[in-house]
């Protein structure tokens, strides 16, 4: 719990961009599949059922933020996997 | 990049960027940002009634993000957070309804819009100050020899006003081991919590510019554990507040996804981020930000526009 400040390695930032390659292209893939599959019916949802609407978004949301945790979790410990 | 829910045509590259800016601000402050995000969708062509309820879906995105890798860091104190949730969620309740019910009678927006500008800027002037005084302080320590400062133990410059906090004894009287307060009333964290909620109702953001300092300096919560709860926090409050925009048509789900694919990024970046500076250092970078929430407010008691 009290660890001293940590020094700023400078590696950090060269991962930081490979990392942030691999999540760019499978953030595109996956809002590709969103918006293919879901807008016509989220469009008509929020019309006509604003409720059920309300509900389906928030979910939606939780949803997409536990997997770009789960994601962007699993690009990190890849990372340093390869680094050993 | 046409949005068919709000009807709106955005850039989604611009939308990503906003999101990131903001998730790492978020991360880091324990902050929802809205009083960033609300004017750059604005300025994007987003219409007013979409921005709020867009933006506080995005919050809660953003918000699960930075608490699951705040958790991970031991930064967030669970019982705090289900008591200011209560509070959180009954101030903004107050405050929305107080200030529909007031503005019928009087000039509401310019008072309040006075008073927040008085407060904010108060806040940042007084955390510059604190956590000026208090790194000063540590340096004196560091230089006479003392043990050197670590991460997470804080300590403010007035630490002596939050003792006389936790020493007000009106029960139910609550421990929070977590944060290392062994007694304080369950009244104290509520008010500060309704306090914060009232501004949200207000204002329509999340309101961390108030909450998170309220409670480092009034209820003596460590920064870094400050930041994390209020994160948590803010995932429920602002699910709340998105169901309640969503069921009146203010949301556009997509546009918050999109923004939310960058978030996540800065919201993990911002909160991995707080294990390099200590408390009064995150104090002393956060100081513009209530400024920033002031100088909104100043922009739209001039122009008119409800930012």
């Amino acid at each position: 719990m009290n660890k001293a400040p940590k020094p700023f390695p400078k590696k950090i930032v060269v991962r930081f961009i490979i990392e942030m390659v691999i999540y760019a292209m499978l953030v595109s893939v996956y809002l590709g599949l969103v918006f293919h599959f879901l807008v016509v019916w989220l469009k008509d949802l929020s019309m006509q059922r604003p409720a059920v609407y309300a509900f389906v978004s928030i979910i939606l949301m939780i949803l997409q933020a536990v997997a770009l945790e789960k994601l962007t979790t699993i690009l990190v410990n890849l990372d340093r996997r390869r680094q050993g | 990049m046409f949005f068919p829910i709000s009807g709106v045509t955005l850039d989604p590259i611009a939308l990503i960027l906003i999101g990131f800016v903001i998730g790492v601000l978020g991360g880091f402050f324990g902050v929802g940002g809205s009083f960033l995000t609300a004017p750059a969708l604005f300025a994007l062509g987003m219409p007013m009634n979409f921005v709020v309820g867009t933006d506080l879906a995005h919050i809660v995105g953003k918000s699960i993000v930075a608490a699951k890798t705040h958790r991970v860091l031991g930064n967030i104190d669970l019982k705090l957070a289900a008591i200011m949730v209560i509070g959180t969620i009954a101030g903004a309740e107050t405050g929305v309804q107080t200030i529909e019910s007031l503005k019928k009678h009087a000039n509401l927006d310019l008072v309040v819009g006075m008073v927040s500008i008085v407060v904010f800027t108060g806040i940042s002037i007084f955390c510059v100050w604190e956590s000026w005084i208090t790194l000063r302080a540590k340096r004196q320590q560091n230089i006479a020899g003392d043990a050197p400062a670590t991460t997470k133990q804080d300590s403010t410059a007035v630490d002596a006003f939050a003792k006389k906090v936790q020493q007000i004894k009106i029960p139910p009287i609550v421990g929070l081991p977590h944060s290392g307060i062994r007694a304080i009333s369950f009244w104290a964290i509520l008010f500060v919590s309704f306090v914060g909620g009232i501004f949200s109702g207000f204002l329509g953001g999340g309101a961390g510019y108030i909450r998170m300092p309220s409670m480092v300096y009034l209820l003596g919560i460590p920064t870094h554990i400050a930041v994390g709860t209020d994160l948590f926090e803010i995932i429920i409050s602002a699910s709340y507040g998105t169901i309640r925009h969503a069921m009146n048509g203010n949301v556009d789900i997509l546009i918050a996804l999109v923004m939310q694919t960058g978030a996540a990024l800065g919201a993990r970046i911002g909160a991995n981020l707080t294990q390099f500076f200590t408390g009064p250092r995150i104090r002393l970078a956060f100081a513009p930000l209530p400024l920033l929430g002031a100088i909104v407010i100043a922009q739209r008691l001039l122009t008119g526009h409800h930012l």
